[in-house]
């Protein structure tokens, strides 16, 4: 089809979809109004099982299943982008190496920040992580504070480091053992006898770093999963326009 | 309901997760032979799984809710998982079609040889998760789960520019067409505060409908109509069918696809009957499947390429699985049940066949095969037979499915419909067949089209070594081509089908079953062969056969251009056009498709 | 405006498909697809507001009984998020390996699928 056709069929859509939605809109209970039933039931549940993160309490322990599934797609693309850009037969284009001398020049400052800021990063991204069932945060949160904040390194100017602290096998094993985790737990309540992914580890007492159950431990297993994924990802795309540069692996 | 009975919906989503761990850790030490035993194996366990939960079903459904979160007093805040026979039936084929996946290897390159069977696990574990849940989020992160392996599995052949192109274009027009649903679940929430399926129905069986949940059902529903490959959302299907390895595209056409009618009419019966005016949901449903099955149909014939020809003929009979759903009706919903059942079992081992076809001669065209494959006269044979087949001959699975179908009709044009569809897409198997594998006819003169994939140069999927068929993929072929006839023979397989759809259209037994655990009683029609069912297939496998010969000897078909009238050039070349391989037109349609679903459902 | 964010949230869809419809760059597609969801995400966080409420997180400040926002909606926006992140990663390799087998990232120039 041409542009133009293109452009014609598209805008046809869009008038009756963007009629069609306002019409919806317009029927739609008022923004900020108070009809929230799913939330009350979900607070108090919350707060029965001590979890004063409610929102953890709902992504690891009332819809657990849901981020179970979630873990799964992110698992799922990993590989999947790992399988995509794979190394074939064909050897890849040469790049022209970039020498030391010829590459601008890192400002003291980028360099010292990053160094600085990298196990403050870290140590931050763990917070989040552990403390999901009592703060804001979790193990998606966290498990992304984590792989960027190794990624630090590399802003400041040093690949080579992080490829040292970067050996793939770890976060691929990473990766399958956050997902394990999960499952194993969700096998642990089946065990229990409670059922598939529930939380059947006393729940202490609300504030405290040991209660909630098993949210907790639901969010470690997603933080590491999560984490590993995104550094074996983001290793693909580097490695992709960075590694003709390093040599081979 | 038994208390061990309820583990098993969860088992069996994550059985293949933790089989695509286990492979994931694994994949760099273990050796390629164990990684496929253990693939093997975990497909394996979750169809006893699947199994098991079928026969757990008994005549009610099992329910679990995860995490131990029953239904509280006034809310229930869990995750429900419904496996009703329909539900639990669809597991197992997901599950047998795996495992069939999983016979065949890949060759992979060292670094990730575990993550061919690792994807096609999760691939699995996503569909499972779709059709065993409850809860329309969960539906939604189980579509995503199935579309983001799909995704990687048909680009999964990167040095052939055709195999990333095709899964570029499956990745964008699936992924927004899933955005466009969830958007449709946020609404539905926005009015209701739910989003588990019976919550959901007796939330809006309590007020009336209006425009907000018509729209909801019209984007949901637009959603899970781009997977099922309806009319204007199919384009997409051909293209991922073209390039994805050979045992991909058996699960693709088998199982994914057929699964976005399943959540249409799932979601449908579990939350929108009687609560939409069935006028509004009955011309959707017939619009969409007529278009479907017509514009399947004739693209079907125009094919050249294979896999393409196969594809559309999926197309085309999802169509026909649509009209099915269109009637509104359990004898409806059975015979779209059967029919995919068969469908599933021919598709499958029409697409091995191709992927025998494709590693022997490395191409798909059918002009440059003409009579190349005449040494292989056993597939030649079973390639003939699933032409027939899917033509809706007696003693089939597609030919029941065919049969009941134009019995739930009531009306002669869409008997007529049904019939040319499965007359014409058969004969364009047969045609493939009788030409490369009897050659059959005169050898046509290759007109290559410039706008046509022609598939005649084409890299194997590398999964089976040069010299003879191995004896695993005749068997394969033969065991789905078997299982075909088995679900055509009259007997119980008609009486449990009929029993499914009954429990499947039963909204307020759903509900109950799920929110209190109330058992409703139900009766069910007989379904079976009728003399003029059996007649009418004769009359449409006849009519393939002749079909197909016309095809080959009519010079008009394929022979050179300036034979054929003018109009009828014009009109093949719009067409080709039409399906441009060009991700913005695809977009375009998706959009439009979307503005006439709610178009459609829209009654006064 | 009661209903402003929500028609925020349909002008953000329709402006990703527009997006993907007319986009001459392949990796301008794929940002498109991540227009388009997060439109999803506006949408959703929208209908969980309430007027005068916190976060869905009690601490000192927010004693249990205090009105908060709902949480549902917000659960599922941000696993959404994170795993969004990831499937974007998937479709720019698949641009990747487009742009090295054909040479080119216009979709206009891509003509190995047709018929």
């Amino acid at each position: 089809m041409s542009t133009r056709t293109r452009l014609l069929v598209f805008a046809a859509g869009a008038l009756g979809l963007g009629a069609a939605l306002i019409l919806a809109m317009l029927r739609i209970p008022d923004f900020g109004n108070d009809f929230h039933p799913y939330r009350d039931a979900t607070v108090a549940e919350a707060l029965h099982r001590h979890s004063p993160n409610v929102v953890s309490s709902i992504n690891f322990d009332q819809r657990g299943f849901d981020t179970l599934g979630e873990e799964a797609i992110l698992v799922a693309a990993v590989v999947g982008a790992a399988t995509l850009l794979r190394r074939t037969s064909q050897p890849r284009p040469p790049r022209p190496a970039i020498a030391s001398s010829s590459r601008p020049p890192l400002l003291a400052a980028t360099r010292l920040a990053g160094y600085i800021l990298l196990p403050v990063t870290l140590l931050i991204g763990a917070d989040v992580v552990v403390h999901g069932h009592l703060t804001p945060g979790g193990g998606f949160q966290g498990g992304v504070v984590l792989a960027t904040g190794l990624h630090l390194l590399y802003v400041a100017g040093d690949y080579r480091a992080l490829r040292r602290v970067r050996p793939l096998v770890w976060y691929e094993t990473g990766e399958a053992v956050g997902m394990g985790a999960v499952l194993a737990l969700g096998a642990a309540g089946l065990a229990a006898g409670t059922g598939f992914l529930s939380n059947f580890l006393p729940k202490g007492t609300s504030g405290h770093l040991f209660s909630a159950g098993t949210v907790a431990l639901f969010s470690c297993a997603v933080g590491i999963a999560v984490g590993s994924g995104i550094v074996v990802l983001l290793a693909q795309f580097l490695d992709e326009y960075l590694g003709a540069d390093e040599g081979a692996r | 309901m038994d208390g061990s009975a309820s583990a098993l919906p969860p088992l069996i989503v994550t059985a293949p997760i933790a089989g695509a761990c286990v492979l994931l850790l694994l994949g760099r030490i273990a050796p390629r032979r164990l990684i496929d035993a253990l693939a093997l194996v975990t497909a394996l366990a979750t169809a006893i799984l699947a199994g098991w939960l079928l026969a757990a079903t008994g005549s009610g459904a099992v329910v679990t809710w995860a995490g131990g979160w029953h239904p509280g007093p006034r809310f229930a805040v869990g995750i429900v998982l419904v496996a009703d026979r329909m539900g639990a039936a669809m597991v197992l084929l997901i599950a047998v079609l795996a495992t069939t996946a999983l016979l065949f290897g890949w060759r992979y390159f060292d670094t990730v040889r575990a993550h061919y069977p690792a994807l096609l696990l999760l691939f699995t574990a996503g569909m499972a998760g779709y059709a065993l849940t409850g809860d329309l989020f969960d539906m939604f992160v189980f579509f995503e789960l199935m579309s983001v392996a799909a995704y990687a599995l048909t680009g999964l052949e990167i040095e052939e520019p055709e195999a990333v192109q095709g899964g570029l274009n499956f990745a964008v027009v699936n992924s927004l067409g899933a955005y466009l649903c969830l958007f449709g679940i946020g609404l539905l929430y926005a009015r209701t505060g739910q989003l588990g399926l019976p919550q959901l129905s007796l939330a809006l069986s309590q007020r009336g409908p209006d425009a907000l949940v018509f729209i909801a059902f019209g984007l949901i529903a637009t959603g899970w109509l781009v997977k099922a490959a309806a009319v204007p959302f199919h384009f997409w299907l051909a293209d991922a069918h073209a390039v994805a390895p050979t045992t991909v595209c058996v699960l693709f056409s088998g199982a994914m696809a057929p699964l976005g009618v399943y959540g249409v009419a799932r979601v449908y019966w579990a939350v929108f009957d009687t609560v939409l005016p069935a006028a509004g949901v009955h011309r959707m449903m017939l619009v969409l499947a007529v278009c479907t099955a017509l514009l399947g149909t004739v693209m079907c014939v125009l094919q050249r390429h294979i896999k393409r020809l196969l594809a559309y003929s999926t197309i085309a009979h999802i169509g026909l699985f649509l009209l099915g759903l269109a009637a509104l009706t359990p004898e409806g919903v059975a015979a779209s049940a059967v029919y995919l059942a068969g469908h599933a079992a021919v598709k499958g081992a029409l697409f091995l066949m191709a992927g025998i076809l494709l590693s022997r001669y490395r191409s798909l065209d059918e002009v440059r095969l003409y009579g190349r494959a005449r040494q292989h006269r056993v597939v030649g044979a079973a390639f003939v037979l699933g032409g027939l087949m899917l033509s809706g001959i007696p003693l089939s699975g597609t030919g029941f499915g065919k049969s009941l179908l134009e019995e739930s009709a009531h009306s002669v044009p869409l008997t007529v419909l049904v019939i040319a569809v499965s007359a014409l897409t058969g004969a364009a198997v047969l045609r493939v067949g009788l030409r490369v594998f009897f050659g059959v006819g005169r050898p046509p003169e290759p007109a290559a089209e410039a706008d046509e994939t022609t598939g005649a140069h084409e890299t194997p999927d590398a999964d089976t070594p040069p010299g003879r068929i191995p004896v695993t993929m005749l068997a394969a072929v033969f065991a789905l081509l078997s299982a075909g006839v088995l679900s055509g023979l009259p007997g119980r397989f008609g009486r449990e089908v009929a029993a499914a759809a009954a429990q499947f259209c039963d909204r307020i037994g759903y509900r109950d079953r799920a929110l209190s655990g109330a058992v409703p009683v139900q009766s069910a029609p007989d379904l079976t062969w009728t003399l003029h069912g059996t007649i009418l297939g004769l009359v449409s496998a006849g009519a393939a056969v002749v079909l197909a010969l016309l095809g080959i000897h009519h010079r008009n078909m394929l022979g050179d251009n300036n034979s054929r009238p003018a109009a009828v050039i014009a009109v093949r070349h719009g067409l080709h056009r039409l399906h441009s391989g060009h991700i913005g037109d695809y977009a375009a349609w998706l959009v439009f498709g979307c503005a006439a679903v709610i178009g459609l459902l829209w009654v006064g | 405006m009661s209903v402003f964010p929500y028609l925020v949230a349909a002008w953000v869809l329709l402006m990703g498909l527009f997006g993907v419809v007319r986009s001459r760059h392949l990796v301008h597609t794929v940002v498109c697809v991540s227009v388009t969801q997060s439109s999803t995400y506006v949408l959703l966080l929208a209908v969980g507001y309430q007027k005068k409420a916190t976060a869905p997180i009690f601490g000192q400040a927010d004693p249990p009984g205090s009105p908060v926002v709902d949480p549902v909606v917000q659960a599922m926006a941000l696993t959404d998020i994170v795993v969004s992140a990831t499937v974007s990663a998937l479709l720019l390799a698949l641009v990747i390996q487009v742009a090295k087998r054909h040479g080119t990232v216009v979709p206009d120039e891509l003509h190995a699928l047709r018929g």
